[in-house]
């Protein structure tokens, strides 16, 4: 680590966090083959912490609720005030699923869009319903998700058992008989409305007619569209981002960036195009975008090339001009044929109070703080030993593989994914020399002592190497690296020491 | 079991619980039926309640429901049970969709500015106040739309109260609640009295400026111009001018942009004088923003704005600026120039228009971009008012010639929508020898809706200059045509003469037109004999009996 504040270096480090296993779900059993589809390829935590979602390839979002607290029960204002004992940690369970995203076929352009769900964003709770975004590469879905009551219905004017037999009677005044009338979908025949219409009604209204009478017995969880945003990008979406403004949202794609509101899906404003005039001349590509978490008209993006654009929306209509760009000077003569490939930045993310944003490029976090663009407040190395084996990389196209982070809720620690289902967490308050390896594993410490031969392997990964051409394989160091085992995707719970990661189809959570 | 006469009614309240969201919404669409059918004691013990309940269902059911419950005073027994119908409307004020509670409270408001005084200080008052403590952000937004109808008939403690709410809602956490706050804030002052609005609704209007939130200080801006105008003129310079002033160079281009829309009832807010001094310098400088989109609504404004100024001082401080907006790098901007322009000619009087307006004007016409050309020729008569044909045709014709000829289908379609507007204002000399030729052009078009746009143009025509004319310099023409080798054209034809017939009257229908229909059944291609049929069929009322 290269940061640090040196007029802070009297303050303590926070200590080292020491992490353990809390919970996993879809675990894998030892030899069971992974379905493609199952694969998880979003993560997110809500607002609050206390709901987690999960998309996967096969166009699913799997929705967890938090179960240690649900017995304070109170309203939503006792909830946010409520410290949670230090004793207890997030603890999880599945709440539904649904198919957000359906394999399409786009005619026009001969294209087959996958039903993968790139990202999930949470949007505003109201009334106890759930929303959230959810998009695969062309189509982004709002979704509410919400408690009903199922209703059972007694006491009807008309027995449904004897409607059939009514309605030869029946037929001349409703004009068809009820069953058929159900069947056009509620089309009103024009003779039965202006029977109505026709008819008098006593003053004192007719006794004999009841309303239905509905009793209500146990609930369940409904999702609904909401709405669609869809045909507004011809690249592949890789990013979407809420506004604190609680109306608006973004969407990027490899050239564009625009921008929604929640309510209007028809239409949406480009406010970045990078898309030169010629595309020969392109050269670099949006990579992740996301809103600052307070300030409503600030937004960053990502670039291909590794830098970092900040831009005002209140500047213009189209912010082709950025107000801030973050770029790490390359040191001279270290230039390679990877430099520009491992530089591209795979996932930006915001602190919490919008002063810090984390990149995260092939081979490093990097934090920068906002008001110094001169360069990272810190670097840290994910996997360093990877680099003299950059070119295995390069030919498996691993080097291409899209890593995300994040930071905890107090800004304190960065997280992010590596290969052979690690993932690694840095201390970054000043002087923190803290740098944990985890695996996504029930026994997260494992690599910890780390042993040149371990035979705790379970064959079936082992088999799976051996079919897939030998992606693992021991590096000068003895370790081992399984390069068809990445973790991409984890969160960070908002407001407790708590990671949610995503191994292959396994949702893996630990806290401290 | 019920009787016959009655099944229907039976079938629509059962529906009420349909599984079917269709039937549901068929039910709740025909609520007053139901309604009548059980007469108004039963409406408001038994189906008002069950209403209320029923909020678990679909939002387009809800909406369906918001909408039917605005109207349903009559049902429940009148105005002194209008009550009644409250607490149904609260449940809806709370749900997640926007245009569920959006309609639920004009419903509130509908029923709320029905309802007798005393009933609204029972009832009305408290649902407001209760939405206003709402858990969820959702009925607190709903409020906040519920004030002005509340407010008036509140006794002086009540008012002070509901004034200090309306103020929370103002600073609340949910930048949702803010917007909602700052849309109502006009319609919430309209009801105050002058006291509390200079005090009270000034100091909340101050801080909706200052809010973070742009979505927040934007609403604020549309706000401005109605408290304008409740407030005295000496009060409005003291307290929102010095506002608009301050936005009109905020940093946010959407707030300047805001600023551009509303600057003119601004000015009738405030009166001619600080209009003078202090709107005229923001509005230029507006012109001349640095943000296209805030150049475009300000160059929308250009003849509304020195229509309230002299005529001076539109010269001295406008017309530089709309000489620079007519050569503005944004097509946008010079488009809405171009549709706003001619208006100011009778403002600045015909010797400053020729002198100042006409060159940009011409400029105009001349622009790249067929949007802007088209927008000056649109508006042709106003000019045609001021300046006089001769000056005006000689840079005219090039434009609509290029126009007419234009790569894009929809240009040449937009011009053909004006030839006769072009024609009435030109007059038939000019027309014969400039634009005759274009006219029976466009039949030949590549794009059947120019073809077909143009053997409408070709009636509109004979309707304006008379069917002697007509039949001098149209019909020959259109009629050689039938002897074109492509159908398509052949069929355009006939498509002009069914046009045609009803303005040339029987005479010349039988002599001219009808034969030309009767050979063309003979045609070798069978869509050229069905439309014959088609056309014959539309001359039949116009032709004799005797044919």
């Amino acid at each position: 680590m290269n940061g640090g504040d040196e007029g802070d270096v009297a303050a303590a480090p926070p200590p080292q966090l020491d992490w353990k296993f809390s919970q996993v779900f879809g675990e894998r059993t030892a030899g069971e083959e992974v379905q493609e589809v199952d694969i998880i390829s979003a993560i997110e935590f809500d607002k609050s912490g206390d709901h987690l979602a999960t998309g996967d390839r096969g166009g699913r979002v799997v929705l967890f609720e938090r179960t240690d607290t649900k017995e304070n029960g109170g309203s939503r204002k006792d909830l946010e005030k409520t410290d949670y004992p230090t004793s207890r940690h997030p603890e999880f369970r599945y709440k539904t699923e649904f198919q957000s995203h359906e394999p399409e076929f786009d005619y026009l352009k001969s294209l087959e869009i996958e039903e993968k769900i790139n990202k999930i964003r949470w949007c505003q709770t109201a009334n106890g319903a759930l929303f959230l975004l959810s998009t695969n590469d062309k189509t982004i879905k709002f979704w509410k998700v919400q408690e009903k009551k199922i209703k059972k219905i007694a006491s009807m004017n008309i027995d449904p058992s004897k409607v059939v037999g009514k309605s030869d009677i029946a037929s001349s005044s409703v004009s068809s008989s009820t069953n058929s009338y159900l069947a056009n979908g509620g089309y009103k025949d024009k003779s039965s409305t202006n029977l109505i219409n026709d008819f008098k009604f006593p003053s004192g209204g007719i006794p004999s007619l009841r309303l239905p009478v509905v009793t209500y017995n146990e609930t369940s969880l409904v999702p609904r569209c909401r709405r669609v945003y869809a045909h507004a990008h011809d690249y592949h979406i890789n990013s979407i981002s809420t506004n604190s403004d609680g109306e608006t949202f973004i969407s990027a794609d490899d050239l564009r960036i625009n921008l929604w509101n929640l309510e209007i899906s028809n239409q949406s404003f480009n406010i970045v195009d990078v898309k030169p005039a010629n595309m020969e001349d392109l050269t670099e590509v949006i990579t992740c975008a996301e809103f600052h978490p307070t300030n409503c008209s600030t937004l960053a993006y990502s670039s291909s090339k590794g830098s970092i654009r900040l831009i005002d929306l209140r500047q213009s209509a189209l912010c082709d001009k950025h107000s801030k760009l973050f770029e790490e000077q390359e040191a001279p003569g270290s230039r390679s044929f990877f430099t520009e490939i491992i530089a591209s930045i795979s996932d930006i993310k915001f602190g919490r109070d919008g002063r810090y944003i984390l990149s995260r490029d092939y081979m490093t976090l990097k934090l920068w703080d906002i008001n110094m663009d001169s360069g990272p407040v810190s670097t840290f190395q994910v996997h360093e030993h990877l680099r003299p084996r950059l070119c295995d990389l390069y030919e498996n196209d691993s080097i291409f593989d899209k890593f995300e982070c994040c930071l905890s809720g107090d800004g304190q620690r960065v997280a992010t994914g590596s290969y052979s289902n690690l993932f690694r967490v840095f201390g970054c308050g000043p002087g923190s020399t803290e740098a944990t390896t985890l695996e996504a594993s029930k026994n997260p410490m494992r690599r910890q002592v780390q042993t040149p031969s371990r035979p705790s392997r379970s064959l079936s990964s082992i088999t799976r190497a051996v079919r897939r051409g030998g992606g693992e394989s021991p590096d000068a160091n003895g370790n081992s690296f399984d390069f068809t085992t990445k973790l991409l995707h984890l969160a960070w719970h908002p407001s407790e020491n708590s990671i949610a990661c995503a191994a292959a189809n396994s949702l893996y959570m630990y806290y401290s | 079991m019920v009787d016959e006469p009655l099944y229907p009614i039976a079938v629509l309240i059962d529906e009420l619980k349909n599984d079917d969201i269709q039937l549901r919404l068929n039910s709740i669409r025909r609520l007053s039926t139901i309604a009548r059918a059980l007469g108004e004691e039963r409406t408001r013990k038994e189906l008002i309640p069950f209403l209320s309940e029923n909020n678990d269902d679909d939002d387009e059911v809800l909406l369906a429901m918001a909408e039917e419950l605005g109207v349903f005073i009559p049902y429940v027994g009148g105005i002194e049970f209008a009550h009644v119908l409250l607490p149904p409307l609260e449940t809806l004020c709370t749900v997640e969709e926007t245009c569920v509670r959006d309609k639920a409270v004009e419903s509130l408001c509908r029923i709320g500015s029905q309802m007798r005084e005393t009933d609204l200080v029972d009832s009305f008052v408290p649902l407001v106040k209760r939405l206003a403590g709402g858990e969820w952000f959702t009925a607190r937004v709903s409020a906040c739309g519920l004030f002005h109808i509340a407010y008036p008939s509140a006794s002086e403690t009540l008012k002070a109260e509901l004034r200090s709410v309306f103020g929370q809602l103002c600073q609340d956490d949910m930048p949702m609640v803010r917007r909602a706050a700052a849309t109502n804030l006009g319609k919430f002052a309209a009801t105050m009295e002058p006291a509390h609005l200079k005090t009270d609704i000034m100091q909340i209007f101050e801080d909706l400026t200052q809010d973070d939130q742009d979505s927040v200080r934007l609403l604020a801006v549309e706000g401005c111009a109605a408290l304008g105008k409740l407030l005295e003129p000496q009060d409005c310079v003291a307290h929102i001018l010095p506002v608009i002033v301050n936005f009109s160079q905020d940093k946010s281009w959407r707030v300047r942009y805001m600023v551009a829309n509303q600057l003119y009832e601004l000015c009738e807010a405030v009166g001619p004088e600080p209009t003078k001094t202090d709107l005229v310098p923001s509005y230029v400088r507006l012109l001349r923003d640095n943000e296209a989109e805030v150049r475009i609504a300000a160059a929308g404004k250009v003849t509304k704005f020195s229509r309230i100024l002299s005529p001076e001082l539109a010269i001295q401080h406008i017309l530089p600026c709309v000489k620079e907006l007519s050569s503005d790098s944004s097509q946008h901007v010079r488009s809405a120039l171009a549709s706003v322009i001619m208006g100011m000619a009778p403002v600045l009087g015909k010797e400053a228009t020729i002198e100042q307006l006409l060159p940009i004007f011409l400029s105009l016409l001349k622009d790249e971009f067929p949007d802007v050309r088209l927008n000056i020729i649109s508006k042709l008569d106003q000019v045609n008012q001021v300046i006089g044909i001769d000056l005006l045709s000689q840079s005219l014709l090039p434009a609509i010639v290029e126009l007419a000829e234009d790569r894009h289908w929809r240009v040449r379609l937009a011009i053909i929508e004006y030839i006769p507007l072009l024609a009435s204002q030109l007059g038939v000399g000019f027309f014969d020898d400039k634009l005759g030729a274009l006219c029976m052009q466009w039949l030949q078009d590549k794009v059947y809706s120019i073809r077909d746009a143009a053997a409408n143009n070709l009636k509109r025509l004979a309707e304006e200059f008379g069917p002697d004319w007509a039949m001098q310099h149209i019909v020959p023409q259109v009629l050689d045509m039938i002897k074109n080798p492509h159908y398509l054209y052949r069929m355009t034809v006939l498509r002009a003469i069914s046009l045609l017939a009803p303005v040339m009257g029987s005479e010349i229908t039988c002599s001219k037109l009808l034969p030309v229909v009767v050979t063309a059944s003979k045609d070798r291609v069978p869509n050229i004999k069905f439309n014959v049929a088609k056309v014959l069929q539309s001359l039949v009322p116009i032709v004799d009996q005797s044919i």
